[in-house]
């Protein structure tokens, strides 16, 4: 979903938010798999709209140096000073075989199974 | 000197875990009969209160057994052995132990049984607990106040018209109440350290990587940790060394070596340098928590601190920050819920797509809902980076913020809420409001360094007021040190032994 590239137009429409419409609350909502009934859909934009306000307070700053922060624990040993650690990056462990959870007790919380797979409606309407 | 007022209750039973672990050594009490103390002090004060939302007392009978055998037999008589032997203590219902439901306070998950512990609850188990059962807390984490659980808020105990604060608010209520010597929380954006101050508890949030996620049910994986609340410091620093280090199910957990924590309350902290940030002191700081605050300030100096002015210039974009980021992650996260492998499953749907969004509707709560919605928003095409990739960036201004403080300062000293607690109903209806009130806790969540809060005052009205120490990257010695002076300045040595 990530764009690759942003517009100065783009950049500008976040420093002043439009507000978000409402027809583009609902097509999120359908990205999310979320299903808001009609009484939650006024308060859902409402709510979105003013936190956005305040969200946009974040391009006060000029940020084009400064590199994201993607990932915690290399940002805390960069900091320490721990070149080797910052280095290491993914942590791995040898492939091996070890022990995994039993498959009933893991297929046991599901609402609908077969003891093998996990069951769902029908994925493609005709 | 002020001295913790709590409610006076009928469980008169050991209430640290040091006293609690050598009465059950020296046959002043079993596990058993301290275990059922307990249960009979939440049969009493929790119809009140509802920090609970299920007891394991199978579990907890179970354990208490065996530590009653060991201590027959004279295995506990090492001060080493089983640090928490027949220790009561909860668990917020967001971690997964074996014989209770984990509802996260969600409905999507009301049936839910999980088929495995937490790494941190099998630690506590290990190491002797007697795990009572499972904690009320915010839908998924998702609040300050706990009035977002699908089960019903709780009620602080110090003031039952008031919140407990959230996202933990049954584990500082229970800890608050005498329903638990101690209990574990989880801290996205200042879930344990806030709910500490509004119940008058000690809550520690440790270094992102300290303690193992393995078993916790995600919220924002960049920023959620796992972390105690206790009656004193020096639980806490117990509790932290049974928690902390490696586990190889949690690949972001830390090889950074665990020093004896408790032990590091021994040495004095003359002589450490205490930074005091403006940012933190300013505008919407309620007069009596910044009262309450900057005496213990002073104590620090008297104790032989030196106190230092620093800057920490970004905090004013931490909360836009934070509502970015962790609803970015919450919306990922909360994917999994979904109706196929466990939990809800709306039973009217006859596709798959109608499956997802009924269950999905039918099972999350209003503020969830939200927090996806604003994820989905920020990461959605031609918004990624105008927002989220925009948080990333400023959340390494508010980091290098820290480290450049840390060059001056050894640890730093802030209010941990800029109120005390507010009446239940108080913020429902205005979540930027809501959002706003985490101000001073988020800083350190986006930081992934280490924090306290622990109490140092009470307002007219006798509500807690928490102070707030942040630390250096595993440096929670430092911080546990300095929050153990603050707790002798504010109680004499009178925390409840």
């Amino acid at each position: 979903m990530r764009s690759t590239s942003q517009t100065p137009e783009q950049i500008e429409k976040v420093a002043k938010p439009e507000p978000v419409p409402l027809e583009q609350v609902l097509r999120v909502a359908e990205l999310a798999q979320l299903e808001l009934r009609e009484d939650e859909q006024q308060e859902m934009l409402c709510d979105l709209n003013a936190i956005l306000g305040h969200v946009a307070q974040m391009n006060e700053l000029d940020t084009r140096d400064v590199p994201p922060m993607t990932q915690v624990n290399a940002a805390m040993h960069a900091a320490a000073g721990d070149r080797a650690a910052v280095d290491a990056g993914n942590v791995l462990r040898d492939d091996t075989q070890r022990p995994s959870l039993d498959r009933a007790k893991a297929m046991a919380a599901a609402p609908e199974t077969d003891g093998t797979y996990f069951k769902v409606p029908k994925v493609i309407e005709r | 000197m002020p001295k913790l007022e709590l409610k006076s209750t009928s469980n008169s039973a050991p209430r640290t875990i040091r006293s609690a672990r050598h009465a059950i050594v020296n046959g002043e009490t079993s596990a058993v009969a301290l275990a059922d103390s307990y249960y009979a002090t939440i049969a009493t004060e929790d119809p009140n209160i509802h920090a609970w939302l299920a007891l394991s007392r199978e579990r907890a009978t179970a354990q208490a057994h065996r530590i009653d055998e060991l201590a027959k037999a004279g295995d506990l008589a090492n001060a080493e052995a089983l640090p928490l032997a027949g220790v009561p203590i909860g668990i917020k219902d967001v971690l997964m132990m074996q014989g209770a439901p984990a509802t996260a306070g969600s409905k999507i998950l009301e049936n839910y049984r999980p088929p495995y512990d937490a790494t941190t609850v099998a630690k506590l188990a290990a190491a002797g607990a007697v795990l009572l059962g499972k904690l009320n807390c915010d839908e998924f984490a998702m609040g300050s106040s706990n009035e977002n659980s699908a089960y019903g808020p709780v009620h602080n105990p110090r003031s039952l018209d008031h919140v407990p604060g959230g996202s933990s608010g049954g584990s500082a209520a229970a800890v608050a109440a005498n329903m638990a010597v101690a209990t574990l929380g989880t801290d996205t954006g200042g879930s344990i350290r806030q709910p500490a101050s509004f119940c008058g508890v000690v809550g520690l949030l440790p270094t992102y990587g300290r303690v193992s996620r393995y078993g916790l049910i995600a919220f924002a994986s960049s920023l959620d940790r796992v972390g105690p609340f206790t009656h004193t410091v020096e639980d806490a620093a117990i509790l932290l060394g049974v928690l902390a280090g490696p586990d190889p199910m949690d690949a972001t957990s830390a090889h950074q070596p665990v020093p004896n924590y408790a032990a590091a309350l021994d040495a004095p902290v003359k002589g450490l340098r205490i930074g005091i940030p403006d940012e933190y002191f300013g505008e919407g700081l309620d007069p009596e928590v910044r009262a309450a605050v900057e005496k213990m300030a002073d104590a620090l100096r008297a104790a032989g601190c030196t106190l230092h002015k620093v800057s920490l210039p970004h905090t004013r974009y931490a909360v836009a920050t934070y509502y970015v980021l962790a609803t970015a992650e919450a919306s990922s996260n909360l994917a999994r819920f979904d109706g196929v492998r466990y939990g809800l499953r709306a039973e009217d749907s006859s596709t798959l797509s109608t499956m997802y969004r009924r269950t999905r509707d039918h099972g999350f709560g209003k503020e969830v809902k939200r927090r996806i919605l604003l994820g989905t928003y920020v990461l959605s095409a031609g918004y990624y980076d105008a927002y989220y990739r925009k948080a990333q960036q400023v959340r390494t201004l508010l980091t290098r913020d820290f480290l450049e403080a840390y060059t001056q300062v050894d640890a730093i000293l802030t209010p941990t809420a800029p109120t005390p607690a507010f009446r239940l109903g108080e913020k429902t209806d205005d979540p930027l409001a809501m959002y706003l009130a985490d101000i001073y806790t988020v800083t350190a969540n986006l930081a992934g360094i280490c924090g306290i809060s622990v109490p140092c005052g009470n307002s007219k009205d006798g509500l807690p007021i928490g102070a707030q120490i942040l630390g250096k990257h595993f440096d929670e010695a430092t911080v546990l040190r300095v929050a153990n002076a603050v707790e002798q300045a504010h109680c004499g040595g009178q925390a409840q032994r």
